[in-house]
Protein backbone atom coordinates (compact mmCIF):
# COMPACT_ATOMS: atom_id res chain seq x y z
CA UNK A 1 0.00 0.00 0.00
CA UNK A 2 1.69 3.28 -1.38
CA UNK A 3 0.18 5.30 1.14
CA UNK A 4 2.34 3.27 4.01
CA UNK A 5 5.67 4.29 2.66
CA UNK A 6 4.61 8.14 2.90
CA UNK A 7 3.66 7.55 6.74
CA UNK A 8 6.94 5.40 7.34
CA UNK A 9 9.05 8.20 5.90
CA UNK A 10 7.08 10.88 7.91
CA UNK A 11 6.29 9.40 11.38
CA UNK A 12 8.27 5.75 11.63
CA UNK A 13 7.89 4.76 15.16
CA UNK A 14 4.82 6.55 15.89
CA UNK A 15 2.13 4.19 14.52
CA UNK A 16 1.38 0.64 14.16
CA UNK A 17 -0.88 -1.20 11.59
CA UNK A 18 -3.32 -3.90 11.70
CA UNK A 19 -5.44 -5.55 9.19
CA UNK A 20 -8.41 -7.56 9.53
CA UNK A 21 -10.69 -8.76 6.35
CA UNK A 22 -11.01 -5.72 3.90
CA UNK A 23 -10.12 -2.85 6.33
CA UNK A 24 -6.51 -2.11 6.56
CA UNK A 25 -6.06 0.37 9.84
CA UNK A 26 -3.70 2.75 11.09
CA UNK A 27 -3.17 2.95 15.19
CA UNK A 28 -1.84 6.03 17.10
CA UNK A 29 -1.80 5.41 20.55
CA UNK A 30 -2.54 7.75 23.26
CA UNK A 31 1.15 8.78 23.62
CA UNK A 32 1.34 10.02 19.98
CA UNK A 33 -2.16 10.36 19.21
CA UNK A 34 -2.58 14.08 20.16
CA UNK A 35 0.72 15.01 19.01
CA UNK A 36 0.79 13.51 15.26
CA UNK A 37 -3.01 12.62 14.90
CA UNK A 38 -3.52 15.81 12.89
CA UNK A 39 -0.56 16.19 10.83
CA UNK A 40 -1.05 12.54 10.12
CA UNK A 41 -4.77 13.02 9.03
CA UNK A 42 -3.42 15.66 7.06
CA UNK A 43 -0.47 14.08 5.12
CA UNK A 44 -3.45 10.82 3.99
CA UNK A 45 -5.60 13.92 2.76
CA UNK A 46 -2.91 16.11 0.92
CA UNK A 47 -0.63 13.74 -0.07
CA UNK A 48 -2.07 10.19 -0.51
CA UNK A 49 -5.30 11.05 -2.16
CA UNK A 50 -7.80 10.39 0.98
CA UNK A 51 -9.87 13.45 0.46
CA UNK A 52 -13.26 12.23 2.12
CA UNK A 53 -13.85 11.57 5.78
CA UNK A 54 -16.88 8.85 5.26
CA UNK A 55 -16.73 8.01 8.91
CA UNK A 56 -16.01 9.02 12.41
CA UNK A 57 -16.89 6.90 15.55
CA UNK A 58 -15.77 6.80 19.32
CA UNK A 59 -16.01 2.97 21.25
CA UNK A 60 -14.58 2.84 24.38
CA UNK A 61 -12.50 0.24 25.06
CA UNK A 62 -12.81 -0.26 29.24
CA UNK A 63 -12.62 -4.17 29.89
CA UNK A 64 -12.02 -5.34 26.37
CA UNK A 65 -9.40 -8.20 26.01
CA UNK A 66 -5.64 -6.67 26.07
CA UNK A 67 -6.83 -2.74 25.33
CA UNK A 68 -4.14 -0.74 26.80
CA UNK A 69 -6.36 2.81 26.16
CA UNK A 70 -9.61 3.34 26.78
CA UNK A 71 -10.91 5.67 24.44
CA UNK A 72 -10.72 5.26 21.20
CA UNK A 73 -11.98 7.94 18.05
CA UNK A 74 -12.05 5.97 14.36
CA UNK A 75 -11.21 7.81 11.31
CA UNK A 76 -12.37 6.17 8.32
CA UNK A 77 -11.31 8.03 5.06
CA UNK A 78 -11.21 7.22 1.73
CA UNK A 79 -9.92 8.13 -1.97
CA UNK A 80 -12.91 8.88 -3.82
CA UNK A 81 -11.35 8.32 -7.05
CA UNK A 82 -9.45 5.05 -6.42
CA UNK A 83 -12.10 3.50 -3.58
CA UNK A 84 -9.32 2.89 -1.23
CA UNK A 85 -10.07 2.79 2.19
CA UNK A 86 -7.94 3.71 5.26
CA UNK A 87 -8.75 3.23 8.89
CA UNK A 88 -7.04 5.81 11.51
CA UNK A 89 -7.65 4.60 14.98
CA UNK A 90 -6.58 7.49 17.84
CA UNK A 91 -6.73 6.49 21.16
CA UNK A 92 -7.02 8.77 24.54
CA UNK A 93 -7.14 8.08 28.29
CA UNK A 94 -8.91 9.77 31.24
CA UNK A 95 -8.70 11.51 33.24
CA UNK A 96 -8.99 14.30 30.30
CA UNK A 97 -9.32 12.77 26.94
CA UNK A 98 -8.85 15.16 24.12
CA UNK A 99 -7.75 14.75 20.53
CA UNK A 100 -7.23 17.34 17.97
CA UNK A 101 -9.99 18.30 16.08
CA UNK A 102 -10.28 18.00 12.01
CA UNK A 103 -12.54 20.30 11.11
CA UNK A 104 -9.97 22.21 9.23
CA UNK A 105 -9.59 19.32 7.08
CA UNK A 106 -12.68 18.35 6.96
CA UNK A 107 -15.81 20.04 7.28
CA UNK A 108 -17.90 17.27 7.46
CA UNK A 109 -16.29 16.37 10.65
CA UNK A 110 -18.00 18.65 12.78
CA UNK A 111 -20.83 16.86 13.75
CA UNK A 112 -19.41 13.69 13.94
CA UNK A 113 -17.01 15.48 16.57
CA UNK A 114 -19.92 16.80 18.48
CA UNK A 115 -20.90 13.08 18.98
CA UNK A 116 -17.93 11.70 19.74
CA UNK A 117 -17.81 14.51 22.38
CA UNK A 118 -21.60 13.92 23.30
CA UNK A 119 -21.65 10.20 23.41
CA UNK A 120 -17.96 9.37 25.10
CA UNK A 121 -16.65 13.01 26.38
CA UNK A 122 -13.58 12.62 24.19
CA UNK A 123 -12.95 16.74 23.95
CA UNK A 124 -11.61 18.33 20.08
CA UNK A 125 -9.51 20.87 20.30
CA UNK A 126 -10.05 23.57 18.21
CA UNK A 127 -13.42 22.86 17.59
CA UNK A 128 -15.74 25.56 16.27
CA UNK A 129 -18.88 24.79 17.90
CA UNK A 130 -18.03 21.82 20.53
CA UNK A 131 -21.55 22.03 22.11
CA UNK A 132 -23.51 18.25 22.76
CA UNK A 133 -25.24 17.24 19.88
CA UNK A 134 -27.91 14.31 20.36
CA UNK A 135 -28.35 14.43 24.51
CA UNK A 136 -29.86 18.25 26.12
CA UNK A 137 -27.21 20.30 26.77
CA UNK A 138 -28.58 20.17 30.51
CA UNK A 139 -27.47 16.37 30.61
CA UNK A 140 -24.80 15.29 32.94
CA UNK A 141 -22.79 11.84 31.43
CA UNK A 142 -21.76 10.57 28.51
CA UNK A 143 -24.18 7.61 27.44
CA UNK A 144 -22.18 5.29 25.59
CA UNK A 145 -19.34 5.36 27.74
CA UNK A 146 -19.28 1.63 28.98
CA UNK A 147 -19.48 2.07 32.56
CA UNK A 148 -22.23 4.06 32.27
CA UNK A 149 -25.56 1.91 33.17
CA UNK A 150 -28.06 0.48 30.41
CA UNK A 151 -30.89 0.35 32.40
CA UNK A 152 -32.04 2.67 35.77
CA UNK A 153 -32.32 6.14 36.91
CA UNK A 154 -29.66 8.23 35.89
CA UNK A 155 -29.43 12.08 35.22
CA UNK A 156 -32.93 12.46 34.13
CA UNK A 157 -34.67 12.62 37.10
CA UNK A 158 -32.10 15.78 38.03
CA UNK A 159 -33.03 17.41 35.00
CA UNK A 160 -33.94 21.17 36.30
CA UNK A 161 -38.08 21.58 36.13
CA UNK A 162 -39.22 24.47 34.09
CA UNK A 163 -42.71 25.44 34.82
CA UNK A 164 -45.15 27.43 31.98
CA UNK A 165 -45.18 30.45 33.45
CA UNK A 166 -40.74 30.70 33.22
CA UNK A 167 -40.76 29.31 29.57
CA UNK B 1 -33.50 28.27 27.31
CA UNK B 2 -32.14 26.14 24.44
CA UNK B 3 -33.35 28.35 22.13
CA UNK B 4 -30.85 31.52 24.04
CA UNK B 5 -27.77 28.95 24.45
CA UNK B 6 -27.98 28.26 20.64
CA UNK B 7 -28.20 31.84 19.69
CA UNK B 8 -26.32 33.17 21.77
CA UNK B 9 -22.91 31.17 20.25
CA UNK B 10 -23.72 32.31 16.56
CA UNK B 11 -21.41 35.09 15.27
CA UNK B 12 -22.84 36.73 12.42
CA UNK B 13 -22.20 40.11 11.70
CA UNK B 14 -24.71 42.56 12.95
CA UNK B 15 -26.80 40.10 14.46
CA UNK B 16 -26.83 42.01 17.58
CA UNK B 17 -29.07 44.65 15.10
CA UNK B 18 -32.71 44.72 15.98
CA UNK B 19 -33.93 43.55 11.98
CA UNK B 20 -33.02 40.05 12.10
CA UNK B 21 -34.82 37.98 13.69
CA UNK B 22 -35.04 34.52 14.71
CA UNK B 23 -37.56 31.84 13.55
CA UNK B 24 -38.04 28.58 15.44
CA UNK B 25 -38.86 26.15 12.62
CA UNK B 26 -40.32 22.82 13.90
CA UNK B 27 -40.05 20.51 15.94
CA UNK B 28 -43.34 20.10 14.66
CA UNK B 29 -44.02 21.32 11.53
CA UNK B 30 -45.86 19.68 8.45
CA UNK B 31 -42.56 20.10 6.36
CA UNK B 32 -39.79 18.81 8.89
CA UNK B 33 -41.86 15.31 8.56
CA UNK B 34 -40.64 14.36 11.27
CA UNK B 35 -39.46 15.87 14.76
CA UNK B 36 -36.33 18.17 13.94
CA UNK B 37 -35.88 21.74 14.89
CA UNK B 38 -34.64 24.87 13.02
CA UNK B 39 -33.61 27.92 14.55
CA UNK B 40 -33.16 30.45 11.71
CA UNK B 41 -31.76 33.75 11.90
CA UNK B 42 -33.76 35.67 9.26
CA UNK B 43 -33.90 39.28 7.60
CA UNK B 44 -37.07 39.87 5.94
CA UNK B 45 -37.22 36.44 4.24
CA UNK B 46 -33.58 35.76 3.85
CA UNK B 47 -32.21 33.39 5.61
CA UNK B 48 -28.91 35.01 7.07
CA UNK B 49 -28.33 31.55 9.65
CA UNK B 50 -29.48 28.37 9.96
CA UNK B 51 -28.88 26.31 13.07
CA UNK B 52 -30.27 22.92 13.51
CA UNK B 53 -31.08 21.23 16.74
CA UNK B 54 -31.65 17.61 16.80
CA UNK B 55 -31.72 14.76 19.06
CA UNK B 56 -35.73 15.00 20.24
CA UNK B 57 -35.82 11.54 18.91
CA UNK B 58 -32.77 9.87 20.00
CA UNK B 59 -33.36 6.50 21.86
CA UNK B 60 -29.74 5.16 22.63
CA UNK B 61 -29.97 2.50 19.71
CA UNK B 62 -26.27 1.81 19.93
CA UNK B 63 -26.49 1.08 23.69
CA UNK B 64 -28.90 -1.33 22.87
CA UNK B 65 -26.70 -2.65 20.20
CA UNK B 66 -24.46 -3.54 22.67
CA UNK B 67 -26.65 -5.73 24.46
CA UNK B 68 -28.75 -7.53 21.84
CA UNK B 69 -27.19 -10.15 19.98
CA UNK B 70 -26.50 -9.99 16.22
CA UNK B 71 -30.63 -10.92 15.69
CA UNK B 72 -32.12 -9.37 17.76
CA UNK B 73 -30.42 -6.06 17.07
CA UNK B 74 -32.42 -6.28 14.04
CA UNK B 75 -35.85 -5.34 15.21
CA UNK B 76 -33.52 -1.98 16.42
CA UNK B 77 -32.16 -1.67 13.13
CA UNK B 78 -35.34 -1.73 11.17
CA UNK B 79 -36.56 1.42 12.86
CA UNK B 80 -33.67 3.67 12.01
CA UNK B 81 -34.74 4.62 8.30
CA UNK B 82 -38.58 2.90 8.69
CA UNK B 83 -38.77 4.37 4.94
CA UNK B 84 -36.74 1.07 4.06
CA UNK B 85 -36.45 -1.43 7.14
CA UNK B 86 -35.05 -4.14 4.75
CA UNK B 87 -32.14 -1.96 3.47
CA UNK B 88 -30.90 -1.26 6.88
CA UNK B 89 -31.41 -5.07 7.87
CA UNK B 90 -29.09 -6.15 5.01
CA UNK B 91 -26.75 -4.02 5.96
CA UNK B 92 -26.34 -4.67 9.61
CA UNK B 93 -26.05 -8.38 8.74
CA UNK B 94 -23.98 -7.70 5.92
CA UNK B 95 -21.19 -6.58 8.33
CA UNK B 96 -21.84 -9.06 10.82
CA UNK B 97 -21.46 -11.55 8.42
CA UNK B 98 -18.20 -9.93 7.09
CA UNK B 99 -17.28 -10.11 10.49
CA UNK B 100 -18.13 -13.71 11.30
CA UNK B 101 -16.88 -14.64 8.07
CA UNK B 102 -19.82 -16.33 6.51
CA UNK B 103 -20.22 -16.94 2.94
CA UNK B 104 -23.88 -16.43 2.46
CA UNK B 105 -25.86 -18.85 -0.22
CA UNK B 106 -26.66 -17.43 -3.99
CA UNK B 107 -30.23 -17.67 -3.50
CA UNK B 108 -30.25 -15.12 -0.05
CA UNK B 109 -27.88 -13.12 -1.94
CA UNK B 110 -30.41 -12.58 -4.70
CA UNK B 111 -33.01 -12.02 -2.34
CA UNK B 112 -31.62 -9.76 -0.32
CA UNK B 113 -30.83 -7.92 -3.75
CA UNK B 114 -34.03 -7.42 -4.89
CA UNK B 115 -35.60 -6.61 -1.40
CA UNK B 116 -32.57 -3.84 -1.38
CA UNK B 117 -33.53 -2.67 -4.78
CA UNK B 118 -37.58 -2.79 -3.42
CA UNK B 119 -36.40 -0.80 -0.21
CA UNK B 120 -34.66 2.07 -2.36
CA UNK B 121 -37.32 2.82 -4.83
CA UNK B 122 -40.06 2.77 -2.01
CA UNK B 123 -37.51 5.29 0.15
CA UNK B 124 -37.06 7.07 -3.45
CA UNK B 125 -41.07 7.38 -4.20
CA UNK B 126 -41.57 8.75 -0.49
CA UNK B 127 -38.79 11.65 -1.22
CA UNK B 128 -39.94 12.50 -4.67
CA UNK B 129 -43.68 12.54 -3.52
CA UNK B 130 -43.35 14.06 -0.23
CA UNK B 131 -40.70 16.71 -1.72
CA UNK B 132 -43.67 17.36 -4.28
CA UNK B 133 -46.39 17.49 -1.51
CA UNK B 134 -44.27 20.49 0.30
CA UNK B 135 -43.97 22.40 -3.11
CA UNK B 136 -47.82 21.95 -3.85
CA UNK B 137 -47.59 19.08 -5.81
CA UNK B 138 -50.17 16.83 -4.31
CA UNK B 139 -50.63 14.87 -6.87
CA UNK B 140 -47.62 13.11 -6.96
CA UNK B 141 -47.55 12.10 -3.47
CA UNK B 142 -50.61 10.13 -3.96
CA UNK B 143 -49.07 8.01 -7.34
CA UNK B 144 -46.07 7.50 -5.62
CA UNK B 145 -47.85 6.36 -2.46
CA UNK B 146 -49.93 3.92 -4.80
CA UNK B 147 -46.95 2.17 -5.89
CA UNK B 148 -45.26 2.17 -2.58
CA UNK B 149 -48.37 0.15 -1.15
CA UNK B 150 -47.48 -2.45 -3.97
CA UNK B 151 -44.05 -2.75 -2.44
CA UNK B 152 -45.31 -3.49 1.04
CA UNK B 153 -47.73 -6.19 0.28
CA UNK B 154 -44.50 -7.52 -1.78
CA UNK B 155 -42.69 -7.33 2.07
CA UNK B 156 -45.86 -8.51 3.97
CA UNK B 157 -46.14 -11.80 1.36
CA UNK B 158 -42.53 -12.31 1.95
CA UNK B 159 -41.63 -11.65 5.52
CA UNK B 160 -45.31 -11.31 7.55
CA UNK B 161 -44.80 -7.81 8.25
CA UNK B 162 -45.28 -4.45 6.34
CA UNK B 163 -43.17 -1.87 7.69
CA UNK B 164 -40.58 -3.19 10.31
CA UNK B 165 -40.01 -6.78 8.77
CA UNK B 166 -37.19 -8.29 10.78
CA UNK B 167 -36.65 -10.25 8.17
CA UNK B 168 -32.76 -11.09 7.51
CA UNK B 169 -30.95 -13.37 9.86
CA UNK B 170 -26.91 -13.84 10.62
CA UNK B 171 -26.13 -16.30 7.66
CA UNK B 172 -29.37 -16.32 5.80
CA UNK B 173 -33.06 -14.82 5.71
CA UNK B 174 -36.07 -15.99 8.20
CA UNK B 175 -37.87 -17.66 5.59
CA UNK B 176 -37.83 -18.69 2.09
CA UNK B 177 -39.93 -16.78 0.15
CA UNK B 178 -43.75 -18.59 -1.79
CA UNK B 179 -44.22 -18.67 -5.59
CA UNK B 180 -46.81 -15.91 -5.17
CA UNK B 181 -44.05 -13.40 -3.82
CA UNK B 182 -42.48 -13.79 -7.65
CA UNK B 183 -45.52 -13.53 -8.90
CA UNK B 184 -46.17 -10.15 -7.38
CA UNK B 185 -42.50 -9.58 -7.62
CA UNK B 186 -42.86 -9.65 -12.22
CA UNK B 187 -46.33 -8.11 -11.39
CA UNK B 188 -44.52 -4.82 -9.60
CA UNK B 189 -41.63 -5.05 -12.51
CA UNK B 190 -44.26 -4.92 -15.16
CA UNK B 191 -46.50 -1.71 -13.51
CA UNK B 192 -43.55 0.36 -11.97
CA UNK B 193 -42.37 2.02 -15.90
CA UNK B 194 -46.26 3.48 -15.81
CA UNK B 195 -46.10 4.75 -11.91
CA UNK B 196 -42.55 6.74 -12.78
CA UNK B 197 -43.37 7.51 -16.34
CA UNK B 198 -46.34 9.38 -14.35
CA UNK B 199 -44.16 10.96 -11.90
CA UNK B 200 -42.07 12.07 -14.68
CA UNK B 201 -45.15 14.09 -16.31
CA UNK B 202 -46.17 14.99 -13.57
CA UNK B 203 -43.12 16.91 -11.94
CA UNK B 204 -40.02 16.95 -14.56
CA UNK B 205 -41.86 20.12 -16.70
CA UNK B 206 -43.98 21.36 -13.35
CA UNK B 207 -43.36 24.97 -13.90
CA UNK B 208 -43.91 25.57 -9.93
CA UNK B 209 -41.75 22.75 -9.07
CA UNK B 210 -38.54 23.86 -11.19
CA UNK B 211 -39.10 27.03 -10.06
CA UNK B 212 -38.89 26.00 -6.72
CA UNK B 213 -36.11 23.65 -6.95
CA UNK B 214 -33.92 24.42 -9.88
CA UNK B 215 -30.48 26.63 -8.50
CA UNK B 216 -31.76 26.23 -4.41
CA UNK B 217 -29.34 24.79 -2.46
CA UNK B 218 -26.59 24.24 -4.45
CA UNK B 219 -23.58 21.72 -3.49
CA UNK B 220 -20.23 21.54 -5.47
CA UNK B 221 -18.48 18.75 -5.87
CA UNK B 222 -15.73 19.44 -4.04
CA UNK B 223 -18.00 20.45 -0.68
CA UNK B 224 -19.91 17.63 -1.44
CA UNK B 225 -16.56 15.32 -0.86
CA UNK B 226 -15.15 17.52 1.49
CA UNK B 227 -18.78 17.06 3.96
CA UNK B 228 -18.55 13.74 3.35
CA UNK B 229 -21.99 13.10 1.17
CA UNK B 230 -22.65 9.94 -0.13
CA UNK B 231 -25.23 8.79 -2.09
CA UNK B 232 -28.13 10.56 -4.48
CA UNK B 233 -27.01 13.84 -3.16
CA UNK B 234 -23.23 13.33 -3.84
CA UNK B 235 -24.08 11.82 -7.23
CA UNK B 236 -26.02 14.89 -8.03
CA UNK B 237 -23.17 17.28 -7.65
CA UNK B 238 -20.82 15.37 -9.54
CA UNK B 239 -19.55 12.23 -7.53
CA UNK B 240 -19.05 8.99 -9.06
CA UNK B 241 -19.17 6.99 -6.20
CA UNK B 242 -21.81 4.40 -6.12
CA UNK B 243 -20.57 1.33 -3.57
CA UNK B 244 -22.67 -1.24 -5.88
CA UNK B 245 -20.07 -0.58 -8.32
CA UNK B 246 -17.39 0.17 -6.38
CA UNK B 247 -17.21 -2.73 -3.40
CA UNK B 248 -19.94 -4.86 -5.25
CA UNK B 249 -21.29 -7.11 -2.41
CA UNK B 250 -24.35 -9.20 -2.91
CA UNK B 251 -25.57 -10.24 -6.18
CA UNK B 252 -24.36 -6.82 -7.16
CA UNK B 253 -21.26 -8.33 -8.64
CA UNK B 254 -22.94 -10.61 -11.09
CA UNK B 255 -25.63 -7.73 -11.85
CA UNK B 256 -23.18 -4.66 -13.09
CA UNK B 257 -24.43 -5.22 -16.85
CA UNK B 258 -27.84 -4.59 -15.62
CA UNK B 259 -27.53 -1.35 -13.71
CA UNK B 260 -25.28 2.35 -14.74
CA UNK B 261 -25.01 4.79 -11.90
CA UNK B 262 -26.62 7.60 -12.32
CA UNK B 263 -25.06 11.59 -11.81
CA UNK B 264 -25.86 15.07 -12.52
CA UNK B 265 -23.57 18.03 -12.09
CA UNK B 266 -25.37 20.82 -10.90
CA UNK B 267 -25.74 20.04 -7.28
CA UNK B 268 -29.04 21.34 -6.77
CA UNK B 269 -32.59 20.57 -5.43
CA UNK B 270 -33.63 19.89 -8.85
CA UNK B 271 -30.49 17.53 -9.71
CA UNK B 272 -31.08 15.55 -6.36
CA UNK B 273 -34.05 15.17 -7.60
CA UNK B 274 -33.95 14.14 -10.93
CA UNK B 275 -30.89 11.20 -9.57
CA UNK B 276 -33.63 10.27 -7.44
CA UNK B 277 -35.63 9.53 -10.68
CA UNK B 278 -32.89 8.22 -12.54
CA UNK B 279 -31.71 5.61 -9.99
CA UNK B 280 -35.30 4.20 -9.93
CA UNK B 281 -35.06 3.09 -13.17
CA UNK B 282 -32.02 1.52 -12.83
CA UNK B 283 -33.18 -0.54 -9.15
CA UNK B 284 -36.13 -1.44 -11.40
CA UNK B 285 -34.37 -3.17 -14.04
CA UNK B 286 -32.00 -4.81 -11.27
CA UNK B 287 -35.32 -5.61 -9.47
CA UNK B 288 -36.01 -7.52 -13.64
CA UNK B 289 -32.99 -9.12 -14.04
CA UNK B 290 -32.90 -10.60 -10.51
CA UNK B 291 -36.04 -12.22 -10.18
CA UNK B 292 -35.64 -13.32 -13.25
CA UNK B 293 -32.15 -15.48 -12.88
CA UNK B 294 -33.48 -15.60 -9.56
CA UNK B 295 -31.49 -19.35 -8.50
CA UNK B 296 -32.89 -22.53 -6.25
CA UNK B 297 -31.15 -23.71 -3.58
CA UNK B 298 -31.34 -23.03 0.07
CA UNK B 299 -31.72 -19.26 1.45
CA UNK B 300 -29.55 -20.64 4.79
CA UNK B 301 -26.04 -21.47 5.28
CA UNK B 302 -25.26 -25.17 5.95
CA UNK B 303 -26.38 -26.42 9.35
CA UNK B 304 -22.99 -27.29 10.17
CA UNK B 305 -21.75 -24.23 9.65
CA UNK B 306 -23.13 -23.45 13.29
CA UNK B 307 -24.06 -19.86 12.81
CA UNK B 308 -27.07 -19.16 11.64
CA UNK B 309 -31.13 -20.21 13.44
CA UNK B 310 -31.83 -24.06 11.92
CA UNK B 311 -35.12 -24.27 10.22
CA UNK B 312 -38.19 -25.81 12.49
CA UNK B 313 -38.36 -28.96 11.10
CA UNK B 314 -34.59 -29.55 11.86
CA UNK B 315 -35.12 -28.23 15.55
CA UNK B 316 -37.63 -30.53 16.16
CA UNK B 317 -36.63 -33.54 14.05
CA UNK B 318 -32.81 -33.77 14.82
CA UNK B 319 -30.86 -33.64 17.48
CA UNK B 320 -28.11 -31.62 15.88
CA UNK B 321 -31.05 -29.35 14.90
CA UNK B 322 -32.07 -28.88 18.56
CA UNK B 323 -28.21 -28.40 19.77
CA UNK B 324 -27.76 -25.54 17.24
CA UNK B 325 -31.03 -23.68 18.21
CA UNK B 326 -30.44 -23.65 21.60
CA UNK B 327 -26.79 -22.97 21.30
CA UNK B 328 -27.59 -19.25 19.20
CA UNK B 329 -30.66 -18.68 21.86
CA UNK B 330 -28.74 -19.76 25.41
CA UNK B 331 -27.78 -15.99 26.19
CA UNK B 332 -24.72 -17.48 27.56
CA UNK B 333 -23.69 -19.27 24.20
CA UNK B 334 -24.79 -17.58 21.14
CA UNK B 335 -22.04 -16.82 18.37
CA UNK B 336 -18.46 -17.52 19.00
CA UNK B 337 -17.11 -14.21 17.30
CA UNK B 338 -13.39 -13.05 16.92
CA UNK B 339 -11.84 -10.36 19.29
CA UNK B 340 -11.44 -7.81 16.45
CA UNK B 341 -13.52 -5.13 14.63
CA UNK B 342 -14.79 -4.25 11.04
CA UNK B 343 -16.84 -2.12 8.96
CA UNK B 344 -19.15 -2.73 6.50
CA UNK B 345 -21.07 -0.78 4.44
CA UNK B 346 -23.68 -0.81 1.87
CA UNK B 347 -25.09 1.39 -0.50
CA UNK B 348 -28.55 2.15 0.71
CA UNK B 349 -31.35 4.70 -0.66
CA UNK B 350 -29.84 7.55 1.67
CA UNK B 351 -26.27 6.86 0.82
CA UNK B 352 -23.95 4.59 2.12
CA UNK B 353 -24.96 3.24 5.66
CA UNK B 354 -22.25 1.51 7.29
CA UNK B 355 -21.96 -0.40 10.84
CA UNK B 356 -18.73 -0.47 12.85
CA UNK B 357 -18.99 -3.37 14.53
CA UNK B 358 -16.65 -4.22 17.36
CA UNK B 359 -16.81 -8.05 19.15
CA UNK B 360 -15.01 -9.35 22.02
CA UNK B 361 -15.45 -13.12 21.71
CA UNK B 362 -19.03 -12.60 22.88
CA UNK B 363 -22.57 -13.26 20.61
CA UNK B 364 -23.21 -9.40 20.88
CA UNK B 365 -21.47 -6.60 19.46
CA UNK B 366 -19.29 -4.43 22.06
CA UNK B 367 -19.94 -1.81 19.70
CA UNK B 368 -22.40 -1.29 16.53
CA UNK B 369 -21.81 2.15 15.77
CA UNK B 370 -23.91 3.07 12.82
CA UNK B 371 -22.81 5.74 10.25
CA UNK B 372 -26.12 7.15 9.93
CA UNK B 373 -26.45 8.75 5.94
CA UNK B 374 -28.96 11.25 7.31
CA UNK B 375 -26.89 12.40 9.90
CA UNK B 376 -24.29 13.77 7.55
CA UNK B 377 -26.50 15.20 5.15
CA UNK B 378 -28.53 17.46 7.67
CA UNK B 379 -25.05 18.69 8.62
CA UNK B 380 -25.57 19.84 5.23
CA UNK B 381 -28.48 22.04 5.89
CA UNK B 382 -26.68 25.58 7.45
CA UNK B 383 -24.58 25.28 4.50
CA UNK B 384 -27.36 25.23 1.72
CA UNK B 385 -29.61 27.71 3.39
CA UNK B 386 -27.19 30.32 3.23
CA UNK B 387 -28.52 33.89 1.64
CA UNK B 388 -32.18 31.57 0.60
CA UNK B 389 -35.50 32.36 1.08
CA UNK B 390 -37.72 30.63 3.54
CA UNK B 391 -39.87 29.62 1.78
CA UNK B 392 -36.93 27.37 0.09
CA UNK B 393 -36.32 25.39 3.67
CA UNK B 394 -39.00 22.96 2.27
CA UNK B 395 -37.93 22.37 -0.96
CA UNK B 396 -34.33 21.75 0.54
CA UNK B 397 -35.43 19.56 3.27
CA UNK B 398 -37.34 17.51 1.08
CA UNK B 399 -34.35 16.96 -1.37
CA UNK B 400 -31.89 15.83 1.44
CA UNK B 401 -34.48 13.26 2.63
CA UNK B 402 -33.87 13.28 6.50
CA UNK B 403 -35.41 10.59 8.27
CA UNK B 404 -34.93 11.81 11.93
CA UNK B 405 -34.98 8.05 13.44
CA UNK B 406 -31.94 7.56 11.42
CA UNK B 407 -31.00 10.98 12.18
CA UNK B 408 -31.29 10.69 16.15
CA UNK B 409 -31.11 7.05 16.76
Amino acid sequence: MPYLDTLNAKFAGAFTTSAFRDNARVHLSAEHAPKVLFALLKCLKDECGFDMLTELGGIDYLNYPNATDRYCVVYGLTNTVTGERVWVKAFANDPDPELPSVVELWKGADWFEREVYDMYGVRFAGHPDPRRILMPSEFVGHPLRKDYPLRGYGERHNFPTVTRAES
Amino acid sequence: MALEQATAVEDVAGADQEFLYTLNFGPQHPATHTTLRLILTLDGETIVKAVPDIGFLHSGFEKLGEDLDFNQYTTIVDRMNYISPVANEIAWHHTVEKLLGIEITPRCKYLRTILAELARISDHLLCVGACGLDLGALTAFLYAFNAREKIYNIIESTAGQRFHPSYTRVGGLAADISDDVVAQIRDFVKTFPKVHNDLCRLLNRNRIFIDRTKGIGVLTKEEAINRSCTGPIARASGVTRDLRKDEPYLAYGELQSAFKVVCAKNGDCYNRYLVRMGEMLESWKIVAAAVENLPSGPVNVALNDKQTIPDKNATYRSIEGLIQHFELFMWNRRWESPVNEVYGANETANGELGFYVVTDGSGTAFRARTRPPSFIHFALFPHLMEGHQISDVPAVLGSLNIIAAELDR
